[in-house]
């Protein structure tokens, strides 16, 4: 069981990965080879095995409703790469041929 | 023929609607929630995405959730989880959204709702937990995302514990939708949840509508923008009607989401992407799942409270009130409340003269009061105890409407501030008798008018006699005796 060179364009996209031609021969054979142990996996028996979407036995960890006061909007954009009248300042977000 | 009115298509509605809820402080971090205020001043490292730190679940969220969802009817689920939805926008600062998926916190509800006297029930998807995004600001090109040259970005938002309310598409015309959204809105106003506040975005109504011959499926549009609950039943009202005429005249829809414009009273079709969004849904290995308790969940369904359209059915069977009464009362819970605490606190007036007062000039009073309506600044006592003065006669109508005036500016009671202001009705028949035969004395002429027949000077020799009384004279003892003098 492998994975299609379209498919792995089209995770690279999702991801916004930019890859060059030899990046994108590389993650084929590797994502292939991921999913072909997958698929070794698959072949176990799970009949009466709930899905596990957490590994440890733990559940409603929830905090009170108390506020912590916040750091401020100084400290929360000494790190911005760039900033304008208290708010982070982002590139155009649309492509162009979005 | 007006295509409107085309009785050979059928309208499919659901809503999709968003609901800020009102804990003190977000859904994963401490941070306050709020509206407004100086940009980014209510985050931290966790809101911000900063790497390395962790959410942690609000428990007063979780609380709030579940009781929406025991409010719609829905089922609880046993476990609920997190999941991460990914997308690439800037409004949230970790490029993905913690938001539930395949098992939220309640499914398969139902809701209620009342058009002219019809019921219709609309099912209820699911109602599930998320996090609220941060607000862009596109600069450059109009404000708009197309054409701005660069963005802001303020992260107060991000973060704030949001329910998303998915109805099915049950719904069959615009007017159905708006009940739909000023039922809920009343449900999370009684659950006491959040501020559901439309113009200031703690309440957003998302529309599907299609429109379809009987048994076929329509093109779904998808309308966003509308800001009020007349706004959510115009743009729907415009979107049929300009469907069906693009049906009638021989075209098709395209599935496509349009953003409704206020101003000029139309949909307009966004510029969106033709592939499908992928999220790559993931459970959020950073939260445990939820599994309420069971005696938790009991003692959530102790607290519930009766819902508005149950009181207003209670209204009309029990005390035999009005619909439209009924729909005033249960119009806000403050509003009920005092309506049941003055009705209590009666001892003369009966439920439909307290009723009156509380839809009448209770009503006309408070439109004056900001929130007024949902934070009245009147007890039941209060309310009781002035119409109980209307019906035992001590006040006139007009009297008690200057009394409840100052009552609501003051918070006295009203006995103290008729007896301080000397307002008060009489009704003895001695004490009138002299003001209405000096009053008749005084105008002979009037009184052989009305004697020989003629009705038209008796509203001024009312007046006169009201004058005479200071204002003070019960209208209905005073004309009482009046037509017995002059007969």
């Amino acid at each position: 069981m492998g994975i299609g060179r379209q498919q792995v364009e089209h995770v690279a996209k999702l991801a916004r990965l930019a890859l060059t031609e030899e990046e994108l021969n590389l993650f084929e054979g590797q994502l292939s080879a991921i999913l072909e142990h997958a698929a070794t996996v698959t072949k176990l028996d799970t009949e009466g095995v709930e899905p596990t979407s957490h590994s440890m036995p733990l559940m409603n960890v929830l905090r009170p409703d108390v506020v912590i006061p916040p750091i401020g909007s100084a400290a929360a954009l000494a790190n911005a790469p760039a900033e304008e009248d208290g708010h982070f300042r982002v590139p155009r977000i649309l492509d162009d041929e979005s | 023929m007006n295509p409107t009115e085309a009785p050979d298509l059928v309208t499919t509605i659901g809503l999709e609607v968003h609901v800020e809820l009102k804990t003190n402080t977000k859904m994963f971090c401490g941070c306050p929630v709020g509206f407004g205020g100086e940009p980014n001043s209510r985050v931290c490292p966790v809101c911000l995405g900063h790497p390395g730190t962790l959410p942690t679940m609000n428990e007063k969220a979780v609380e709030y959730t579940t009781k929406i969802a025991m409010a719609l009817g829905c089922d609880i689920a046993p476990r609920s989880v997190f999941h991460r939805k990914n997308y690439f926008y800037p409004d949230m600062p970790k490029n993905y959204q913690i938001s539930q998926y395949d098992l939220p916190v309640g499914e398969r509800g139902s809701l209620e709702v009342e058009v002219d006297g019809e019921f219709y029930t609309v099912g209820i998807t699911r109602a599930h937990l998320e996090e609220d995004t941060g607000k862009s600001l596109h600069i450059g090109g109009g404000g708009r995302i197309h054409d701005a040259d660069y963005s802001l970005e303020d992260f107060n938002r991000a973060g704030t514990p949001l329910v998303e309310i998915v109805s099915e598409p049950d719904i069959t015309s615009p007017a159905v939708a708006r009940a739909y959204a000023t039922e809920l809105r009343s449900i999370l106003e009684y659950l006491g949840v959040s501020d559901v506040r439309m113009e200031e975005g703690s309440m957003r109504v998302d529309a599907n509508i299609s429109v379809a011959p009987p048994g076929e499926r329509g093109k779904k549009v998808e309308v966003k923008n509308m800001n009020s609950l007349r706004s959510v039943f115009r743009a729907l009202e415009y979107e049929e009607k300009r469907q069906r005429e693009v049906l009638r005249s021989g075209g098709s829809v395209t599935q496509s989401t349009r953003h409704w414009d206020e101003k000029a009273g139309r949909t307009q079709e966004l510029r969106t992407k033709e592939e499908a969004f992928d999220y790559r849904y993931f459970p959020e290995p950073d939260l445990v799942p939820l599994e309420p308790a069971v005696e938790w969940l009991r003692q959530l369904r102790e607290e519930q409270p009766e819902l508005p359209i149950e009181r207003a059915k209670r209204y009309q069977r029990d005390l035999g009130l009005s619909s439209y009464d009924a729909g005033v009362l249960r119009s806000t819970k403050a509003l009920g409340d005092l309506f049941e605490q003055a009705l209590a606190a009666a001892k003369k007036a009966d439920a439909k003269q307290v009723s009156n007062w509380v839809t009448n000039d209770l009503m006309s009073l408070l439109a004056a009061v900001p929130e007024g309506t949902k934070n009245p600044p009147l007890t039941g006592s209060n309310l009781a105890e002035l119409v109980d003065m209307v019906a035992g006669g001590d006040l006139s109508k007009s009297q008690a409407q200057q009394v409840l005036q100052k009552t609501l500016e003051t918070g006295r009671r009203p006995r103290e501030i008729a007896d301080e202001s000397g307002i008060k009705q009489v009704s003895d028949e001695g004490a009138l008798e002299a003001a209405i035969d000096a009053v008749l004395a005084a105008n002979p002429d009037v009184a052989e008018r009305l004697r020989s027949g003629d009705n038209k000077p008796f509203g001024f020799l009312m007046g006169e006699v009201m004058k005479a009384t200071k204002g003070q004279g019960n209208p209905k003892v005073v004309s009482g005796l009046i037509r017995k003098k002059i007969s």
